[in-house]
């Protein structure tokens, strides 16, 4: 994280305007909350809301030979995208730690959009740019010749909002016109808007159908309004990184930083579908091999408080049978259940479905049940 | 924000009404409109001691914990059994059934250190 002060997405002003606490996030300043953590979860899953991911980063990746590096870079196989259509993936160290999660688009036959973590940006940029150059000691197949592979760091040239909730087909149809369809989940599309273009990915991180759209960051307070004038009729409100926060965690979706870090490898997390193992080589197949072979050690759950009381919250520590068998890594109450809710990394012996364990709260410990994910379920 | 004239608070947001030779304590509505959405409530043990500003209670939003203190200096003689099962009085009534505890107070003289309506309007100007 920089020491600068925080930068502004170009919707700060209109945060401010709709009366949003703004605070620092991932070197940047964003809405925490308008009205009501609460209200806007519950808006996003009844209604419809739109969310601010300016922060987030944009790095297109670009050449004749950006396919191949890409997926020597990338844990899932690059080869199944299409071009128009996007894949969850992971960037890795070489001990298959996570650098960032991330989605990568196929945008053209020869170009990649990739969209980042807005923490994670640049040093997802530096390692990139660093594995493009032959590296000192690097694997012959991770070199990558300079002249047919170009990365450039795009984030500051776009803004973006994500705009999620069944009401989304409507609002969309009511922005792009009623001759534009909704892309597929995962696509991406480039339909004109108000004599500019955006790009429109059906893509989100709240369990609802939703979409995420970037635009050059001169056009951004012009779709933000146009979206929040035309949601009216379908109860659109703004929502923050509160509300965005307990709709991801309720759907067990991992936050970078939190759930994910260097030190944490995605069979751990349980994400191991996001991993080709069958392509023959990307940075940190090595090492989450021999994690398959061995087991790994601590494996990411989710879980549930059997009673009604003080909500789980990271760094709370989860014993079992008075043993201490691992650490709440994110913990919330749901609005959507009522209920405390959170993940944690536990001991893989003990990290069963249906396990009971105790949660340390203030020096009291209070019971939770390892659940299925996601822990909501729309009814 | 609404500020009583007729209460006193604290530099951490609490506030005290006199009730004789005890204080009802709870949060401000400045206080409560920052935190939002409250979901649980730890109250103090009965008949506990506390020090001005020691943390005797707990309230927690979706967002995070924040403790309360004790006002001044006394026993907890009465606590606010209706927000365990409904949180969200702080957020509708923060000076009303909202309140938090009652200390008995150790010595009546502490309440000169705590700040007047105009005091505390101005903190969170």
């Amino acid at each position: 994280m920089t020491e600068n002060a925080p930068k502004k997405t170009p919707l700060y002003e209109e945060h401010v305007r709709l009366g949003a606490k703004m605070v620092p996030f991932a070197g940047w300043l964003m809405p925490v909350q308008y009205t009501s953590i609460v209200e806007e979860n519950q808006t996003v899953r009844n209604k419809v809301g739109i969310f601010d991911i300016s922060h987030m980063g944009q790095l297109i990746v670009e050449g004749s030979g950006a396919r191949e590096w890409l997926n020597v870079m990338l844990t899932n196989n690059i080869d199944k995208l299409d071009v128009g259509h996007g894949q969850y993936t992971f960037l890795l160290n070489e001990r298959g730690g996570i650098i960032d999660d991330l989605i990568a688009y196929r945008i053209g036959e020869q170009r990649f959009l990739l969209v980042v973590n807005a923490a994670r940006t640049d040093e997802d940029f530096v390692w990139l740019k660093k594995w493009r150059r032959p590296a000192a000691g690097a694997p012959e197949n991770y070199r990558q010749d300079a002249d047919t592979t170009a990365i450039v760091n795009r984030s500051a040239d776009f803004g973006g909002v994500a705009i999620q909730g069944p009401g989304i087909a409507e609002l969309f149809h009511a922005l792009f016109g009623k001759d534009v369809d909704l892309p597929p989940r995962n696509a991406i599309i480039d339909p004109p808007f108000d004599g500019t273009k955006v790009s429109v990915a059906r893509t989100g991180y709240t369990g609802e159908d939703g979409i995420e759209v970037f635009f050059r960051a001169s056009d951004a307070v012009k779709f933000w309004n146009a979206a929040l004038e035309k949601g009216k009729a379908f109860g659109i409100k703004p929502c923050g990184l509160g509300a965005r926060d307990t709709l991801r965690l309720e759907m067990c979706y991992p936050l970078n930083g939190s759930d994910l870090s260097p030190e944490r490898n995605p069979i751990e997390a349980g994400l191991g579908v996001f991993v080709d193992l069958t392509k023959p080589h990307f940075i940190g197949r090595d090492a989450l091999l021999k994690t398959k072979e061995n087991g790994p050690p601590e494996k990411l759950v989710q879980f549930r408080m059997k009673e009604k009381g003080p909500p789980p919250r990271p760094h709370y520590a989860v014993f079992q049978n008075g043993e201490r068998v691992g650490e709440v890594t994110s913990g919330t109450l749901s609005p959507s259940l009522n209920w405390g809710i959170g993940m944690a990394y536990v001991s893989a012996a003990h990290a069963k479905i249906g396990a009971q364990i105790d949660i340390e709260i203030r020096g009291r410990t209070f019971p939770a049940t390892i659940e299925k994910k996601p822990l909501y379920k729309k009814s | 924000m609404n500020v009583p004239d007729d209460l006193l608070y604290t530099e951490t947001h609490e506030w005290a009404r006199r009730e004789g030779d005890k204080v009802r304590v709870g949060i401000t509505d400045h206080a409560q409109s920052e935190l939002t959405d409250v979901v649980y409530v730890e109250l103090p043990k009965m008949d506990r001691q506390a020090n001005a500003k020691e943390a005797i209670a707990v309230v927690e939003s979706v967002k995070a914990a924040s403790d309360i203190y004790a006002p001044v200096r006394g026993t907890v003689i009465e606590v606010n059994k209706a927000l365990e099962a409904d949180p969200g009085l702080i957020n509708r009534e923060p000076y009303g059934q909202g309140w938090i505890f009652v200390l008995k107070i150790d010595n009546a003289d502490d309440l000169k250190q705590l700040k007047d309506a105009e005091a505390y309007r101005k903190q969170i100007s």
